[in-house]
Order: structure tokens, then C-alpha cells, then sequence
């Protein structure tokens, strides 16, 4: 069972792996050979070999040389040091999760208000729609500016570009799930003579989780794209994001590679761990599918 | 003098689609009786279902007057008058079988005693007892379908309404359920306005049988159809059985023949 979960995964890991040392030979090797006819000498395809695996500012890092550098900035350094990668990691994991919390909550009352009233629905779909059509790359500079600019700062902000990400999926998905129940069961509740929020609560709640979990899924790894694209107009002050602008900056491509690799394990982690509070409340609710 | 709980009078329905109007029942003329079993029968499109949802305020009629228990079926809806049995249990897979049948205990907002009261009698009476702990997909559709009537009767409802409830159940389990059916209905004297599309489960079970035909749908014939209180399922082999199941199918024969 879990050999036949993890076998596929670590194949794939084993084919990028062997893809990017071959890139990586073959994106550094130009500067090598620029080198070698600088120094008019001839540079033998072994010693590319050997010098495009460590050099100082490669077009490409070899996933060893980011690996070494993870580690260094992970366990050689203090978690306090501004050098520590743990540290820009939790700076952007917080301003990830407020956003995604405050994402959710927004996303939820809004699939709420559509759901219930016509005139939200009419009126506030299209605005959501079109709130996620303004590139973020353009919007998040001026949330933190008009921020900063009255006085908020750190990590609000940031957070606020997350919400803005990620109330989406989760309105769109929580209206679908809202609307799920079938008319039969909402015949039946008419027939108790329910209350709205009985209906509320004992059929359109329990009927959207399975929709909410899915959704949230998708609104944690883009809450976190948001932090990222929060950190960078901040001047690169902290957080992954600062080490990708200050990587970028200096030409530190092993930096930028191991910032990204962190990322992208965070966001693996994040959305597995949703991923698995969803299956684990489908079970305990005693949905078939998830306990199966 | 029988009470009578309800009363249909010139009742029309006319649904507006995008294929334009479709009468769905036409001059609907019928009392039913405290304490009777009223079979509504007839093909797909003969309004059967519509009928009893009118009854149940699920569909509001465009013509003629009904009235439930002397009120409108808005009010008796209010009041809870009646538990509604669907074609499907459409019990909800995140409650076990006993907070199903919570379900409509909590919406009246009764307390926690009286509902477990309610559960045990009523999981009792539909051979449920013991199951109440386990979640619907763990019943087969019979004992689904026997969880949803709890819940219905759970309601302590005057009236039955019950819309095909064994129509996706197979021929064993359904007379099974038949006659545990009518051994509920004389055990509760409750009154059951039941639609089928099967003449023997209406002969079986009914009291009254109202054949209904398609296009507009209307009733075209109401049979009497007293079988007495001791009905085994052999009864339907016997001569009176077969007689009245003969006249349903006459009349459903005669209610297709003129379809235009």
C-alpha cells in the first residue's frame, strides 16, 4: 500500500533529478568554455563535466549544491540569524497562514451572502471574477504602499495579498458545495418546516465540506504564492520572497533555487496537511468514499 | 360518519416550462378519510406524484381548493400533519441511521430525552433496533428505505405520504416491506396516501385505489378495495384480489386508450 504510493512518487523525483544535472551541464557549460578560450586554452568535456557541478554563480545549480546550501541555511544557522532559511520560512509560513485563515473566513461568508440572497448573487459574482483577472504582481505593490502609508505594516500586509488570493477558490467552491444538496433533501427539510438556519446547518453545512477541503487545498498553495509576491515590493526585508528579490539581485542562483525548493516543499506540506484534516473529517462524518 | 382529513375540489396544476404549459393535474376531485390507505396509481406523467405533493405544500395547485385536516396545506405543513416518505431513503450519509431519524426531533426542537425516546420506538417499529449506530451506506436499500419511514412516523404525524417508497427496491425486499407496512398502518391507524405503479402492491395494501391517466392527468376511476385487517401476501392469488387487481388494469388500460 505504501510502496505503491511512494514508488511512483520517488520515481519521478529520480527522473527530475537526472533532467536537471543534464541541464545543468548543459546550461553552465557555455560559460566554461568561454573561460577555457579566454585563457586560449582547450577545456576537455570531463572537466566541464566536473566544473559545471560547482561553480560560484551558475546559470543552473546542480541539486547538490542547492541541497548543501538548505542544509547550511537550515541547520549551520541560528533560527535567529537573518541568514537562517528556517527563519525567512516561518516569516513568510505566518503571513501565509493569517492570509489563508482570513482567505477562507472571507470566502466562506461570501458563498454564504451569494447563496442565500439573489441580489448578492447577481451582484458580487461578476466582482469576484474579475478580482482575480488584476495580476497580482501589479495590485500586491500598491496594497502595501497604501498600507504602509497609513501605517500598517509587516506582516498584515503581506497576509492581505494572501486573503486576496485565496478567499477565491474557497467562495467558488463553497458556493457549488452550498448548492449541492439535492432537491429531495431540501424537500424534506421544507417538509419539518425547517428554518433557514436549520437548513443552514443540518444539510448546506455538512453537504459543503467535501467542497470546502478541496478548495482550501487550492487557497493554501496560492496563499502562499501571495506571500511570496507580498515580500518582494517590501524592499527585501525578510521572508523567502526577500531571498529570492536579494538572490536575484546579487546573481546567487544557488540562493534563489534553495528558496524556491523551500517553497515548494512548504506548499507540498501545507497542502497535504488539508489535504488529510479533509479526509480525516469525511471519515469521521462517515462519508463512504473517504473511509474506503 | 368517517372524518374527512382530505378534501380536493376542481384541483388544477399547470406547470410553466420552456416547452410551454403542461397541465399536470385537471379537475382533481377526492376525499380522503381518517384511518384509510389510498393508493395512487397510474403511468409516468399521470400527476400521481404531483397530487401528493400538493398535498404535502411541495407544489402550490393553480386552480380549486385543498384543504388538510381543515387547513390549507401551507398550514398543516407548518403544523407537521404529515411525514413524507421519498422514492429514495434520502437519509443524509453524515448522520447515523438514529441521527437521521433525529433529524426533523431536532428541528422541532425537542429535548434530548424525548428524542432518544422517539428513535428507539420508532427504529423498533420498522425492525430497526440495533442499527441506530451505523451509518446509512452500511444498510442495503431495503433497511434504508424501512430508516426513512422512522423518520417519517418519528415526526408523530397524522398522515402518511408516501411517494413510491418501494419503487427501487426488488421484488423480495418490496413485499417484505409490504407487509410490514401494513402491519405498521394497522398498528398506528395512521392515515396513508401512498403512490405505486404496481397494481399488486395497490390491491395489496390500499383501502381505496385511485387510478389516475396521463396528459392532463385527472382520476378516471376510484376503487374500493377492502381486502379485511388479516391480509398475508398469499391473498394475492385469491379470486377478490384478482378481481380488483382486473379493474385497476381496465382502468389503466382505459385511461391510455384515449391518448390522443
Amino acid at each position: 500500500m505504501i510502496r505503491a504510493r511512494i514508488l511512483p512518487v520517488l520515481t519521478i523525483v529520480a527522473a527530475i533529478i537526472a533532467i536537471w544535472y543534464a541541464a545543468a551541464v548543459l546550461l553552465n557549460a557555455p560559460f566554461e568554455r568561454d573561460q577555457a578560450r579566454r585563457a586560449g586554452s582547450d577545456i576537455a568535456f570531463s572537466q566541464i563535466l566536473t566544473n559545471t557541478m560547482a561553480q560560484e554563480r551558475p546559470v543552473l545549480p546542480a541539486p547538490h549544491q542547492v541541497a548543501a546550501e538548505i542544509w547550511d541555511t537550515t541547520v549551520n544557522k541560528k533560527i535567529t540569524s537573518k541568514r537562517s532559511l528556517v527563519y525567512h520560512g516561518w516569516i513568510t509560513l505566518s503571513a501565509t497562514l493569517l492570509g489563508f485563515v482570513m482567505g477562507t473566513v472571507l470566502g466562506i461568508l461570501l458563498a454564504v451572502g451569494i447563496v442565500h440572497s439573489r441580489v448578492l448573487d447577481k451582484s458580487l459574482m461578476p466582482w469576484i471574477i474579475t478580482s482575480q483577472t488584476i495580476p497580482i504582481l501589479a495590485i500586491a505593490p500598491m496594497i502595501i504602499v497604501v498600507l504602509n502609508s497609513v501605517g500598517v505594516t509587516g506582516l498584515v500586509p503581506k497576509a492581505l495579498i494572501s486573503t486576496y488570493l485565496s478567499f477565491f477558490p474557497v467562495a467558488v467552491g463553497m458556493v457549488k458545495g452550498l448548492r449541492s444538496p439535492e432537491a429531495m433533501h431540501l424537500d424534506l427539510m421544507k417538509t419539518y418546516n425547517s428554518s433557514r438556519s436549520d437548513v443552514f446547518w443540518k444539510l448546506r453545512w455538512p453537504s459543503s465540506v467535501p467542497f470546502l477541503f478541496a478548495s482550501m487545498k487550492v487557497a493554501i498553495a496560492i496563499s502562499l504564492v501571495g506571500a511570496i509576491v507580498g515580500e518582494l515590493p517590501t524592499g527585501a526585508v525578510a521572508g523567502l520572497g526577500a531571498r529570492l528579490l536579494a538572490g536575484s539581485y546579487y546573481g546567487q542562483t544557488v540562493q534563489i533555487w534553495s528558496a524556491l525548493i523551500a517553497a515548494a516543499a512548504m506548499a507540498a506540506v501545507l497542502v497535504t496537511i488539508v489535504g488529510m484534516t479533509g479526509a480525516w473529517l469525511n471519515r469521521r462524518m462517515g462519508i463512504r468514499e473517504a473511509a474506503q | 360518519m368517517m372524518e374527512t382529513v382530505i378534501r380536493a375540489e376542481g384541483l388544477d396544476l399547470t406547470f410553466q416550462t420552456n416547452d410551454g404549459p403542461v397541465q399536470a393535474l385537471l379537475d382533481i376531485d377526492l376525499d380522503i378519510h381518517k384511518g384509510e390507505f389510498v393508493s395512487l396509481i397510474g403511468p409516468s406523467g399521470c400527476g400521481k406524484t404531483t397530487l401528493l405533493r400538493v398535498i404535502a405544500d411541495l407544489e402550490k395547485p393553480t386552480a380549486g381548493t385543498i384543504t388538510v385536516n381543515g387547513m390549507t396545506p401551507e398550514e398543516a405543513r407548518l403544523k407537521r400533519a404529515y411525514g413524507y416518505v421519498f422514492q429514495a431513503a434520502a437519509l443524509f450519509p453524515w448522520r447515523t441511521i438514529a441521527d437521521n431519524v433525529a433529524l426533523p426531533l431536532e428541528v422541532m426542537g425537542l429535548d434530548r430525552a424525548e428524542r432518544e425516546r422517539r428513535i428507539r420506538e420508532n427504529l423498533a417499529l420498522v425492525d430497526l433496533a440495533g442499527f441506530g449506530k451505523k451509518f446509512p451506506w452500511q444498510l442495503s436499500g431495503g433497511m434504508q428505505q424501512r430508516a426513512s419511514i422512522a423518520r417519517a412516523l418519528a415526526v408523530q404525524p397524522e398522515m402518511l405520504l408516501m411517494d413510491e417508497p418501494f419503487g427501487a427496491l426488488d421484488e423480495i425486499v418490496r413485499d417484505h416491506l409490504n407487509e410490514q407496512l401494513l402491519k405498521l398502518w394497522a398498528a398506528t391507524q395512521k392515515t396513508v396516501v401512498f403512490v405505486t405503479h404496481s397494481i399488486p402492491e395497490a390491491v395489496f395494501l390500499s383501502t381505496r385505489i385511485v387510478v389516475m391517466s396521463p396528459r392532463p392527468g385527472r382520476i378516471h376511476d376510484i376503487i374500493d378495495c377492502d381486502l379485511g385487517d388479516d391480509r398475508p401476501l398469499d391473498i394475492r392469488e385469491s379470486p377478490e384480489f384478482l378481481k380488483i387487481a382486473h379493474r385497476v388494469r381496465d382502468g389503466l388500460r382505459a385511461g391510455h386508450a384515449y391518448e390522443g
